[in-house]
């Protein structure tokens, strides 16, 4: 499904990484390792097409992905250091609207119910801005409730999370991998899937 | 769940960024005041001579819109850049084209037609005819939303730097000169009873042009300025 070829990335002079090559199937998820600075965000950034490689291809379901665009867009989700919440709109409105530009329309029950999933039950309406670090985060990571893509690119996932909130991830990633889909994620905390194998690729 | 359009996402994103503004209403009323303040100081410097303040006030009310359109239009994009929203919009399964002229519009709506609302209340201190004022709202209504969808390419292209704001003025100001041309002509055309219609008709094909290329344009430099 993705696979990736000869990959080559390089920030400024400096060489990331390159020769990199490996693929991912349905129902697979793979963990990128590596210390500060070894180019984990990159990679990710650069699947979702973000960065320019310098070398290699990102091939989804046979296809470039520069070339698919929009339908391999379609079919993937990313969550990144930053939470792209605003201050200003509460919690349900920040989830429709991301969960809107990812293509898909909520109505307002279905975001409410991904919210109390998410442990933000009686927060739903309330400004971002008055949440605290982990629930912005965790109205960030609604979206993994409300989205059907088949590939999803974590970075960080479990960053500013506490316990109750890491155990509903795992529960969450597992249930995608369920349901055939495709991971690949950066962490510095563990992260236990039961009963599946995790892949890992090491970046240093 | 269902899955939206591309019209759909397009009035999101207007939407969206129209909320925003409502809640940060300083913003929108910072720009306005401005465009109120320096068409007020004119008629003060220059002295009440009549015939005088005629002649420059299509030009004193369109160098004026240009310069507050320029304080809003660094804010077009940073506040999403910064958030991680403008990331999330490059992934949405629609062209990105069409959230950036989303954001124009709604840049448009929120900067650009409360000046063309001021102006003509502007106008009456420069004792314009109301024959003037109506051209002078026309060209308004043609050519501001031109200075938003020109203004989002130097936005997108000055996205993340520093003193970005000085520099999208050079970028945009001299681009925003045709229109500045037109559409103060115009009016001048009007008041010495010549034909307005050439001039018109110009603002409107820059308007179309601009409609049809600055989208792609600006998604184009938002990439660029994403790596």
């Amino acid at each position: 499904m993705l696979e990736v070829r000869k990959l080559a990335c390089s920030r400024g002079d400096h060489c990331l990484f390159s020769e990199l090559s490996f693929t991912l199937d349905s129902g697979q998820i793979m963990q990128v390792q590596g210390a500060n600075g070894s180019g984990k965000t990159s990679l990710l950034r650069s699947l979702c097409g973000f960065l320019m490689p310098d070398e290699g291809e990102i091939v989804w379901r046979g296809e470039n992905i520069r070339e698919l665009d929009e339908e391999y867009y379609a079919e993937m989700m990313y969550l990144g250091h930053l939470n792209a919440i605003k201050d200003e709109l509460s919690g349900l409105e920040n989830l429709q609207i991301s969960a809107g530009l990812s293509g898909v329309t909520l109505d307002e029950k279905e975001a409410m119910d991904a919210l109390r999933r998410m442990g933000l039950k009686g927060r739903e309406m309330l400004p971002t801005k008055v949440l605290s670090q982990g629930q912005r985060r965790r109205v960030a990571l609604a979206r993994m409730l409300v989205n059907d893509a088949k590939l999803w690119i974590l970075d960080e996932p479990l960053a500013a999370l506490d316990v109750g909130a890491v155990a509903l991830i795992q529960q969450l990633i597992a249930e995608h991998l369920a349901r055939q889909g495709m991971v690949i994620f950066t962490t510095h905390q563990p992260l236990i899937v039961d009963g599946i194998d995790v892949l890992n690729l090491n970046l240093s | 769940m269902k899955k939206s359009t591309m019209f759909g996402l397009l009035m999101l994103v207007v939407r969206r960024d129209l909320i925003l503004a409502m809640r940060r209403r300083a913003d929108v009323l910072t720009t306005l005041i401005f465009f109120v303040m320096v068409v007020s100081l004119f008629p003060l410097g220059v002295g009440p001579e009549m015939a005088m303040l005629r002649k420059m006030a299509p030009g004193v009310l369109w160098v004026a819109a240009l310069l507050s359109s320029m304080l809003s239009l660094g804010r077009l994009f940073s506040a999403d850049y910064l958030d991680g929203t403008l990331e999330q919009m490059m992934l949405a399964p629609q062209s990105l084209s069409m959230l950036v002229l989303g954001k124009m519009a709604a840049h448009w709506v929120v900067s650009g037609l409360p000046l063309v609302l001021m102006a003509p209340i502007l106008g009456l201190q420069f004792d314009m005819t109301g024959e003037a004022l109506v051209v002078l709202i026309i060209g308004l209504l043609l050519g501001t939303p031109i200075l938003s969808m020109v203004g989002a390419i130097g936005a997108a292209l000055t996205l993340g730097l520093r003193g970005g704001g000085v520099l999208l003025s050079l970028l945009v100001l001299p681009l925003c000169i045709p229109v500045l041309i037109f559409a103060t002509g115009a009016v001048d055309a009007v008041t010495s009873g010549l034909n307005i219609t050439a001039h018109l008709s110009l603002l409107g094909a820059f308007f179309v042009m601009a409609l049809v290329f600055t989208p792609w344009v600006t998604a184009q430099a938002l990439r660029i300025s994403m790596e």
